[in-house]
């Protein structure tokens, strides 16, 4: 079982600085990037993979 | 022992609700398949899918609409059904399965040209809300105070916008002080409720509407529950007006977020919704 507090480090497509994901990320799991609050896509764990996340589109919602 | 149903979670990209699901399933010991939309062939031919209850979690609702009718018509059951997420998908859809049901809703009309629009907004008095049938979190959502508006709005919309932008929904304004409430359904009960309180008239919280507690009162309750059996909804989450003459029903959503409405109200949600789901598959 995965250590909750255990870090994974992947690194910002928008500007290349580290971002630490928790161990309990998913793949396709949205965050914010750290510095620029911009949103990204974990497109991988291992290795840990970003990348910026698809823009909104007319018919997404709830 | 009762064997575990085979569950599959539709979804593309994972929001803290997704996350908050998957967690409550893991929690319970049910094992579920992920089933990207963006990855996803279906295979018209193929009679049969490994599932016997599916989860839809889809962030565009036309990808929802579409692979629930295919899981549906291979005897998968759904949360929520093809024909919930047709109706609910689509706000004139909505309007009438709650009109039919008399669940009480504010003013409505449907226009297809500018001029019999225009006529509709005079006829019902200013100001109206203009929606496009189809869309969510508030976008393309018109106040319109006067004919200058409503002349400058239905001539942007017929010309900029898609066929569906020339199908107008007008609906009665309701003063509601920017305060609506969105009640949560699951199985047929009403679990859970909040205010949704906003400096504009658009009360979304992706807008930056703040939630708070909503307790659940009688009519409340009766009114919600109402609108989700209209619409045949297994998990739906209801937006209503609060008025002097008691609650309208202003929308219903299918592939509800509640990531501000968990530790707001208190209930376990997403622990509900997979309950839900797991009884849904286990009916053999």
């Amino acid at each position: 079982m995965s250590d909750p507090n255990q870090k994974i480090v992947a690194i910002s497509p928008i500007t290349g600085a580290k971002v630490e994901l928790s161990a309990d990320v998913e793949v396709g799991e949205l965050i914010d990037d750290p510095e620029t609050g911009e949103e990204l896509e974990v497109v991988s764990i291992d290795p840990p993979e970003l990348k910026p996340a698809p823009q909104e589109e007319e018919d997404w919602g709830e | 022992m009762a064997r575990q149903p085979r569950v599959g979670v539709l979804c593309s990209l994972i929001r803290p609700e997704e996350k908050m699901l998957f967690q409550a399933f893991r929690s319970r010991g049910i094992e579920f398949e992920k089933i990207d939309d963006r990855q996803l062939i279906l295979d018209l031919k193929q009679d049969s899918c490994p599932f016997d209850v599916v989860l839809e979690r889809c962030i565009n609702h036309s990808r929802a609409l579409h692979t629930l009718k295919y899981y549906n018509d291979r005897g998968v059951y759904t949360v929520n059904s093809y024909e919930t997420a047709n109706i609910c998908g689509d706000k004139l859809l909505t309007s009438l399965a709650l009109a039919k049901a008399k669940v009480p809703i504010p003013g409505n009309l449907v226009a297809y040209t500018e001029e019999s629009a225009i006529e509709a907004i005079e006829q019902m008095g200013y100001p109206v809300v203009l929606k496009p049938a189809v869309g969510s979190w508030g976008r393309l959502l018109a106040k319109v105070n006067d004919r200058d508006s409503a002349e400058a709005i239905l001539e942007h919309k017929k010309i900029l916008g898609s066929y569906h932008h020339s199908i107008y929904y007008i609906q009665e304004y309701i003063e509601t002080g920017g305060c609506d409430i969105r009640a949560f359904v699951v199985g047929g009960e009403c679990i859970a409720a909040i205010y949704r309180n906003a400096e504009h008239w658009i009360t979304n919280t992706h807008r930056g509407a703040k939630a708070s507690n909503c307790e659940i009162n009688s009519e409340l309750k009766k009114t919600a529950e109402a609108a989700a059996e209209a619409v045949k909804g297994d998990v739906v989450a209801i937006d209503l007006f609060e008025t002097k003459d008691g609650y309208l029903v202003n929308e219903v959503n299918y592939t509800m977020e509640f990531r501000n409405s968990v530790t707001t109200t208190g209930v376990d949600i997403p622990g509900l919704i997979v309950d839900q789901v797991i009884k849904a598959g286990s009916r053999g």
